[in-house]
């Protein structure tokens, strides 16, 4: 996916110039059951029912306080919120607004009911299209839905770049300059504005709503949106535009219970053993 | 080491069904907040108090506030990282006037968040407790110039505030306070005496400390009619509202507390150098007074420390209850250790605690919500009508919800078992914080004599007997649902029980020892039966709710109550006989009699 984005050797990294200019962030945020009460499956469907009151979904706080963080540094700009969800909801949208965004866009659709990973991705593309964004932003992967796959699915749908995993991202010109996260360290990696960026949870601090900004939030515009005002036909979103399936849903299997070795002296041998026969040593 | 779960759906609930919160918003005073609004907020500060306050009540508990050479005391780290969170947040200035930088809520709504808070951490929440006691004294009494230095930063919480009563020989005897006030000739006075017990009297969590101090004037009469208030701040203020010279009060050294070791309790020195610089808070001689301004509002607050803390052992017991196997219950597979939930015992030990904490709840918010009705009431009647109900419910919000605390508190030991009693799981310390609710901010003997000697002869006997026939005309109501009838009867047994007590005090006020006597039972009972009235009227909010969507949600409040109706209401029939058995027993043994 990060086709213009390149990854600098480390030499390559030099100081560049910070010029700054006013910002504009899409952040996608997903709201979702409560996890702490997270309601039921619904059998039939296999998806999880959404009946129930929608928060903000912790993984995405993270995407807007970066960035809040990069239009704050940037000293100019916004930072605007798209979400889809059931039944108008907005409680996590007035979160997010509560800590700083200034406006958001809600799709909001009985005809969206069943919409897979990728169809959402294109509805949530369309509304973000024409809103001149430098960047956008969303979670590596949702709490509740957890296929990790819709920011780079955004991507795609709108010719950017996108850099997963950003650990954090810092402004430069008409670049941005992102640190990626990977099993070793991270990588460093600049790409070409408008781009999509998806954050990893934990690499920034969510600020809690101020009860200003909670009172402000009250007034900031949300825009409602339907499939159509989006130019979907009926049968290209919900159960019937959906390529994905939910064909089974099982328990996760109980973990298996250990050995446990009893130091009779010869425990270090054993755990040689062990560790010879899983073939990690 | 334990989580919080914030009981948003019930305070929700206890403000919008029970505590008139509605009403109070269609006030002029408040018509400019809606209940939306309210609920968004408590939504924000509940998770705030869950994720940022909650994690500092263990560090609060073992490694404390700790007093150092100087007069330094240190508070643990998490502590001033989330108080700075606290400042940031804005939410401490909530119930304030606008024009110092508050968000002008109804009383009632600040309650919630104080519930939270101190649910979260209760020996941290007394450093804003006491700043908000403290703001209230300013905004009351204080002169422009005061309330413009002082409010705005006091407000943000970036200033804390002080209550400064209690000397050694002055505790429940506040006429007793010796501290000095000389006047300076500009207007300024220096104060020089020592002040014990004062809570956050000093800290390292803000930039300044605004104490309040009562303290004589030369030529001042003995007793409380002498006592004026003063200002005296730890850091003078420069007219620009920059900070000055360190003021000549000192902290000596703190208490080694049973609980709350994250407050640090001060032993305040004044005017050791030159005498400290003060103020005058109001006019001379009218600090007593005044002080009863804001004691409504303290001694409310501390009673809903008792609920708060009673809260969070009861969600700690539970799990425990949930997880911990022992013993095979009634209808188990037999060899099958079940949870101890299943045991009808251990049930009581959790149903106790559900149905005493939901029961105070009403209580609490009820008696905030006629302070606000008393403040902004539509008319004079409105407002002189909840202001008599608001003040008798003052002692037994105060005193039963704090003495009802170590008990519930307790039983959250007792469903630990062994385990209860032994530090790790944290049972223990909300016992241990719980315990000074019943001793501070007017000892509940004090409070019970307040309620014999002050709030049943309010109207000759008319302001309790107004709130029992109400009791009695919803135990009607009980009665016609089948389920409810019984909860109906001891409901009309009771309020017959608290009108016989009431009656024979005030029939027996002459005689001062056998009213005094009969006064902490009474105060049980009456407190009691005011707490089953309001279970009642629950009952009746949950009954025609309990088939919607919410079912769960107000089966739960149907049946809570119940429980009280049933099993704790009838307690109050016994105290009957012990507030009228006069004080003979009491006064029969010498004191050498009463060692053998
Ligand atoms: C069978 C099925 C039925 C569904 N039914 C419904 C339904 O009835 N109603 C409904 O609203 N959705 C429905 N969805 C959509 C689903 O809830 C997700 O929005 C979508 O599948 C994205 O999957 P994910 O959460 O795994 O995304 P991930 O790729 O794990 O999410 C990564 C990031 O993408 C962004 N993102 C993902 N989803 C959204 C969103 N909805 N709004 C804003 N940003 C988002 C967030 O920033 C998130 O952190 C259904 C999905 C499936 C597969
Ligand atoms: C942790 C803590 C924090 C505190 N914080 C503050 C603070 O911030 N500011 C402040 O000014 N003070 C504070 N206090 C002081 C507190 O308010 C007093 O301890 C309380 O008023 C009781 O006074 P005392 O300790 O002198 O007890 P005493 O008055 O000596 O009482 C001892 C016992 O005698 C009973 N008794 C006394 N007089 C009577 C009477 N007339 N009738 C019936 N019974 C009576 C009491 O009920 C009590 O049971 C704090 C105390 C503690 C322990």
């Amino acid at each position: 996916m990060c086709r213009r984005a390149h990854v600098l050797g480390l030499d390559q990294v030099v100081k560049l110039s910070s010029t700054m200019h006013a910002m504009k962030v899409v952040v996608c945020v997903k709201q979702i059951p409560d996890p702490a009460d997270p309601g039921a499956l619904d059998p039939e469907t296999r998806t999880l029912k959404r009946d129930v009151k929608l928060i903000l979904d912790e993984s995405d706080s993270y995407g807007v306080e970066m960035a809040l963080q990069l239009v704050e540094a940037a000293g100019e700009g916004e930072v605007t919120l798209v979400s889809m969800a059931p039944n108008n909801e907005r409680s996590g949208l007035a979160t997010a607004l509560a800590m700083g965004a200034a406006s958001a866009t809600l799709v909001s659709d009985p005809a969206l009911v069943g919409t897979d990973a990728l169809t959402t991705a294109k509805i949530l593309a369309a509304t973000i299209k024409d809103q001149g964004a430098d960047l956008v932003i969303a979670g590596s992967e949702s709490s509740d839905g957890y296929t990790g796959t819709v920011p780079e699915q955004i991507a795609a749908v709108l010719d950017l770049p996108s850099v997963t995993a950003a650990k954090s991202v810092e402004v430069d010109g008409s670049n941005i300059l992102v640190k990626r996260q990977t099993d070793a360290g991270y990588d460093s990696i600049i790409c070409p504005m408008p781009a999509v960026i998806s954050v990893t949870a934990g690499v920034v601090e969510p600020r809690y709503p101020s009860f200003k900004g909670i009172m402000a939030a009250k007034s900031k515009p949300v825009e409602e949106k339907l499939a159509a005002d989006l130019g979907f036909e009926e049968d290209q979103v919900g159960w019937s535009g959906s390529g994905q399936e939910i064909v089974e849903v099982a328990e996760a299997p109980t973990r298996e219970a250990g050995d446990i070795i009893e130091d009779d002296g010869e425990a270090h041998v054993k755990i040689v053993e062990f560790l010879e026969s899983l073939k990690v040593i | 080491m334990t989580s919080y779960v914030p009981p948003l759906r019930n305070l929700r609930f206890v403000l919008d069904e029970m505590a008139g919160l509605p009403d109070i918003l269609t006030t002029e005073m408040y018509n400019h907040v809606d209940t939306e609004t309210v609920h968004m907020v408590l939504e924000e500060v509940g998770r705030f108090m869950a994720e940022v306050v909650a994690p500092t009540n263990v560090d609060g508990d073992q490694i404390g506030s700790n007093w150092s050479e100087g007069g330094v005391v240190t508070t643990p780290d998490s502590f001033k990282a989330a108080y700075s969170k606290i400042v940031e947040s804005g939410y401490a200035a909530i119930p304030f006037d606008p024009d110092f930088g508050g968000g002008g809520f109804p009383w009632v709504t600040a309650l919630a968040i104080q519930e939270l808070l101190t649910s979260s951490d209760m020996a941290f929440s007394l450093c804003n407790l006491l700043t908000q006691g403290a703001i209230d004294a300013i905004i009351h009494h204080g002169e422009e110039e005061q309330k413009n230095t002082y409010l705005p930063k006091m407000l943000t919480g970036e200033w804390t505030g002080t209550m400064n009563l209690s000397e050694p020989q002055a505790g429940s005897d506040v006429g007793a306070v010796a501290t000095k006030a000389e006047p300076v000739g500009d207007g300024s006075y220096r104060i020089t005496g020592q002040k014990i017990w004062i809570t956050f009297g000093e800290h390292d969590m803000a930039d300044n400390i605004i104490h309040l101090v009562l303290a004589r004037t030369p030529g001042a009469a003995p007793g409380t009619r002498g006592i004026s208030m003063f200002l005296v701040p730890k850091f003078l203020v420069n007219s620009d509202g920059s900070l000055g010279d360190r003021n000549d009060v000192s902290c000596v050294s703190i208490e080694h507390k049973l609980g709350i070791h994250g407050s640090p309790t001060c032993v305040l020195a004044y005017g050791d150098n030159e005498g400290a610089l003060g103020w005058l808070v109001g006019d001379e001689f009218t600090g007593m007074r005044n002080m009863f301004t804001m004691m409504n509002n303290a001694r409310l607050s501390v009673g809903l420390q008792g609920v708060s803390v009673a809260e969070r052992a009861y969600q700690l017991s539970l799990g425990y209850a949930q997880e911990r196997l022992q013993g095979t219950a009634v209808g188990g597979e037999k060899g099958v250790q079940s949870p101890i939930i299943e045991h009808a015992d251990v049930r009581r030990l959790l149903m106790t605690q559900r149905s005493w904490i939901d029961a105070m709840r009403y209580l609490i918010y009820i008696n905030g919500g006629l302070l606000d009705l008393a403040n902004a009431g539509v008319d004079a009647a409105q407002r002189e009508s909840a202001r008599e109900r608001a003040s008798l419910l003052i002692p037994l919000s105060k005193s039963l919800c704090t003495d009802v605390a170590n008990e519930t508190t307790s039983l959250g030991v007792q469903v630990f078992g062994g385990m209860g009693y032994v530090e790790e799981t944290g049972a223990a310390q909300h016992m241990r914080d719980a315990r000074i609710g019943a001793i501070y901010e007017g000892t509940n003997g004090i409070q019970a004599a307040d309620l014999v000697g002050r709030k049943l002869p309010m109207r000759g006997g008319q302001v309790v007997e107004d709130l029992l026939s109400e009791f009695e005309d919803i135990a009607d109501e009980l009665r016609e649902d089948d389920r409810l009838v019984r909860f109906g009867d001891n409901l009309v047994e009771a309020c017959g029980a608290a009108r016989t007590a009431g009656r024979w005090l005030l029939d027996n006020g002459s005689d001062l020892n056998a009213a005094l006597a009969g006064s902490s039972p009474y105060l049980r009972l009456l407190g009691t039966v005011v707490c089953g009235g309001y279970s009642a009227k629950a009952a009746l909010v949950a009954q025609g709710n309990l088939e919607g969507s919410e079912g769960e949600f107000y089966g739960a409040r149907f049946v809570s109550a119940r429980y009280f109706g049933e099993q704790i209401l009838p307690q109050v029939v016994g105290l009957e006989k012990a507030v009228t058995a006069g004080s003979d027993q009491l006064f029969a043994l010498s004191a050498k009699q009463l060692a053998i």
